[in-house]
């Protein structure tokens, strides 16, 4: 299927290997996509927290550039949640609010644009994936089935929820990555944790609230047997990976739960080779747990950190968990 | 409040709590969201405005789905953000400044840069903490996750044009 892409800050960057990762089983699936060109940033959560028009004036260029070149498909993808969310947001808006429509299409005109609400598909990757695409023709692709592979299916909040286009089976206990997981040959585990906050951009502005988020999460997916998580998500992606590694230090623990996309998965089960898919970019090494299926994965040079002794280290505390 | 976007529907209110139960940050908020709009019914302006409780709001719009009135709770989060910028009120800088930091980068450049986000926000509010933060900087380098220089789209001029005018629009609320 043919598909507009947003790929948005993130991806370009911290979540490259999101971005490789898709472009090597992009064609094993028949995902021919065309990134919008000369995009700008959606301004994640915090455009809309200073200015609340011009938040969907950002978005709107996007929307409007995405239209004037869509040509033969209607469709926008977006890999990153808060992306998805904030065009489908604008989209969905100016859609019900016509004072809005008319203000956010006057601010456009002044450089050019315009935004006829509707005429694009929002729709995140695992959405197309999942129910374009589908779960038959991914299976058609599987040449190394993950068998033996536990995996947490993490979905984060802001592709399933508010979810303006009725995409997902439920809010709080989506099932799609699961299935899709399943059919790449792994165990999805069952947890109560799928749809619960990372953090978001606390991780920041306010680590201690992010870091018992993420202890949670993670501990979570340990518990319920998993070795390791996957997300759809940067954000999410990099806070419960490379903020892992400062939970760690918060809380004198030492968890460690590799996190990794599900378009990485995807590849490995489709033969990709570990590396051609950003494998070995985690701080929380992927290695040992794809072991278990004998994929080969680069190194990961681990970020050693000195603990320091506190206090009642010596003594036998009772754990928190 | 009538500012939000859309129908935000606050007055609908039950006062039922659904949406503080579901909030990841609830424990950490002065005021829950339920509170928030108790006191914005009585007119506590100032208070509503000092309260932490939107800036620990994570964006996960559990408490908007789960809400028995549908009421948009996480959009008037935003707007009550914006709101307190305006107001000033609210004692901890640092929080509207990441948002205020944030928009500065994409306005400038188009894109958002993180490690100028970090750089300047940590800087200017946890000096002390950046150091301790250097390793998390220097592994995102060294696995290329992270650009040194900011990245800017080619037609800066229009994104600005429209940005302007957007906020001209904006002002007379």
């Amino acid at each position: 299927m043919k598909a507009l892409f947003y790929p948005g800050c993130a991806m370009q960057k911290n979540a490259r290997p999101y971005l490789d990762s898709l472009q090597a089983i992009r064609e094993d699936i028949g995902l021919e996509l065309r990134e919008v060109e000369d995009w700008n940033c959606c301004g994640a959560t915090e455009y809309m927290s200073v200015y609340r028009v011009a938040a969907h004036a950002l978005v709107g260029r996007n929307l409007a550039l995405a239209q004037d070149q869509a040509g033969d498909t209607r469709v926008l993808a977006a890999g990153c949640s808060a992306c998805y969310l904030n065009l489908a947001k604008t989209d969905a808006r100016m859609g019900e609010d016509a004072h809005l429509k008319a203000t956010v299409n006057e601010a456009l005109a002044a450089g050019g644009l315009e935004y006829r609400p509707g005429s694009l598909e929002v729709r995140h990757l695992l959405d197309l994936v999942c129910h374009d695409i589908g779960y038959e023709a991914v299976k058609a692709r599987v040449v190394k089935p993950l068998h033996g592979l536990k995996v947490a299916a993490y979905y984060g909040c802001q592709v399933v929820r508010p979810d303006y286009d009725g995409r997902w089976d439920d809010h709080e206990h989506p099932t799609a990555m699961d299935k899709l997981l399943a059919v790449l040959g792994a165990e999805p585990v069952d947890w109560a944790l799928k749809t619960q906050c990372c953090g978001g951009h606390m991780s920041v502005i306010g680590p201690e609230v992010a870091y018992g988020l993420i202890r949670r999460l993670v501990h979570g997916a340990q518990q319920a047997g998993a070795d390791l998580v996957v997300t759809l998500c940067p954000m999410c992606q990099l806070n419960l990976d490379a903020y892992q590694v400062e939970m760690n230090r918060h809380f004198h623990s030492d968890y460690r739960m590799p996190v990794l996309y599900f378009t990485q998965l995807m590849g490995l089960a489709f033969g990709k080779p570990a590396k051609a898919l950003g494998i070995g970019k985690e701080f929380v090494s992927a290695a040992p747990a794809l072991a278990r299926i004998q994929a080969e994965a680069p190194k990961v040079a681990e970020t050693k950190r000195k603990r320091r002794p506190k206090p009642g280290d010596a003594l036998p505390m009772p754990g928190m968990e | 409040m009538a500012a939000t976007p859309g129908d935000n529907r606050l007055d609908h209110c039950i006062q039922c709590g659904t949406c503080g139960g579901s909030c990841p940050s609830g424990a950490e908020m002065d005021h829950t969201p339920r509170r928030l709009f108790a006191l914005i019914r009585a007119g506590e302006r100032d208070a509503v405005l000092a309260s932490n409780a939107p800036w620990y709001c994570v964006s996960c719009y559990y408490c908007t789905v789960r809400c028995p009135q549908d009421i948009r709770i996480t959009d008037l989060m935003y707007t009550l953000k914006s709101m307190a910028i305006e107001a000033g009120l609210f004692h901890d800088a640092s929080l509207p400044d990441f948002s205020e930091t944030f928009v500065d980068y994409v306005e400038k450049y188009g894109r958002s840069f993180e490690l100028g986000l970090a750089t300047r926000f940590n800087l200017r509010h946890h000096p002390i903490g950046l150091a301790g933060m250097a390793p998390l900087g220097l592994g995102m380098l060294k696995r290329g996750r992270m650009d040194l220089l900011p990245q800017r789209i080619d037609n800066l001029a229009q994104l600005t044009a429209i940005l302007d005018k957007a906020k001209a629009l904006e002002s007379p609320s």
